[in-house]
């Protein structure tokens, strides 16, 4: 212990590993934030084959422009408006942090604990965009990790019956998605008449969508969302750190706060990817 | 690192404003293809999604680089992290095929298992 406490606070400059050559020339602990994003990339991966993998082995698919296309306020069919906004958050959130860094290089103690502050708020932001997001998935459109209520039409047809926001006589072609509505607590599952193709003349009702998809949903977004979250926790415990002048004293360029933001861009990087997966394609 | 401070900063927000043009014209380009914009324009699938997969690697490779700083790296470090990382997207390219495989081969025992059906039917 006694000769640690020497090399962490000694006046002359400190060598990052003791004893040996120092691998690729980093820190300790840069270079295993970096293992530990590639573990953890790992498992996103697993969840993003898995998704893949389900998504195409399926017939059909509910269209995302058709399931994330709502906005607070009772804003309705404008896709992908409201997960880009979340989108440009995160990014914000992300150049916040480089800021914060490169303060941090300056040793500039007031700059980072500012630029900190506002990727915390970035974040926070995040995650309140993805609690109205789930609010509205699971509280009105009643989609769980077991029932997908989302589906898309594999045939044209004609509705046979009054439904939530459809009426009796409108049409519909192949390729378009539909939500099953609740109504009294029950899915109503709408008669139509098929109009078109091998099947026609048929009496069918609206089927629920491929189960895995709300399961997918839930777990690769909720996955992201709780590394937001953790993250939001370790920059808050870093920034008050940093406030309290810990950084300043090791004289090691804030450090601490370039491994956090190593963190915080991964989880702007993966968000890339499941935007392009989930919504985009 | 080889920057200076306003330099570095400099670097950031250029890096951030083309993160942030890229993402429009992800959204735009997707809207476009899926013809929401220009009434009864698509484009075929194989296209939007190559486009946009390009478009996501590019934004990749810039907070890699330039955010995470893996520019200023040695090649050791970059290489150990970047090529399980390849063979990771390879490997979701690689299942999405086998996922599409999984589907055809459902569709033909389905027909095949029609086919059984009737000729039974028929034999009686």
């Amino acid at each position: 212990m006694a000769s640690e406490t020497v090399s962490l606070h000694g006046d002359h400059a400190a060598p990052t590993w003791s004893g040996g050559a120092e691998p690729f020339k980093a820190s300790y602990g840069k270079l295993m934030m970096w293992y530990f994003l590639l573990s953890d990339a790992f498992t996103f991966a697993g969840f993003l084959i898995a998704y893949g993998a389900l998504r195409f082995s399926m017939p059909t698919w509910p269209v995302p422009d058709f399931v994330f296309s709502s906005l607070p306020g009772g804003i309705h069919h404008k896709p992908l408006i409201f997960v880009t906004i979340m989108t440009f958050v995160l990014l914000a959130s992300s150049f916040t942090m480089v800021r914060a860094v490169q303060e941090g290089q300056q040793e500039n103690k007031r700059g980072v604990v500012k630029w900190m502050l506002l990727t915390i708020v970035g974040g926070l932001m995040f995650l309140g965009c993805q609690a109205w997001e789930w609010t509205t998935l699971i509280g009105t459109e009643h989609m769980t990790i077991k029932v997908n209520p989302f589906g898309t039409h594999t045939e044209s047809g004609v509705y046979l019956q009054d439904g939530h926001d459809v009426k009796k006589g409108d049409t519909f072609t192949a390729g378009h998605s539909y939500l099953i509505h609740q109504h009294d607590g029950h899915f109503q599952h709408l008669a139509y008449e098929v109009t078109d193709g091998p099947n026609k003349g048929q009496i069918k009702k609206l089927e629920f969508g491929p189960k895995a998809f709300g399961a997918l949903f839930f777990f690769i977004t909720g996955f992201h969302g709780f590394h937001v979250f953790s993250g939001v926790a370790f920059l808050l415990i870093i920034c008050l750190n940093a406030a309290s002048g810990l950084y300043e004293k090791r004289k090691n360029k804030y450090e601490m706060v370039e491994k956090i933001g190593l963190y915080w861009h991964f989880v702007d990087l993966v968000w890339v990817f499941v935007f392009l997966l989930f919504y985009l394609l | 690192m080889g920057h200076s401070y306003s330099e570095s900063k400099q670097i950031a927000t250029k890096t951030i404003s083309i993160l942030a043009v890229i993402t429009i014209a992800e959204v735009v380009f997707a809207l476009t293809g899926k013809g929401y914009i220009i009434d009864g324009f698509h484009m075929p699938h194989w296209l939007i999604g190559g486009v946009m997969i390009i478009m996501s690697v590019v934004k990749a490779y810039l907070i890699i680089y330039e955010f995470m700083h893996m520019k200023y790296e040695v090649p050791g470090l970059v290489r150990t992290v970047l090529i399980p990382t390849l063979l990771l997207v390879w490997a979701i390219i690689a299942f999405t095929y086998e996922g599409s495989y999984w589907q055809n081969s459902r569709a033909k025992v389905r027909n095949l298992k029609s086919v059984a059906s009737t000729e039974q039917v028929e034999h009686h």
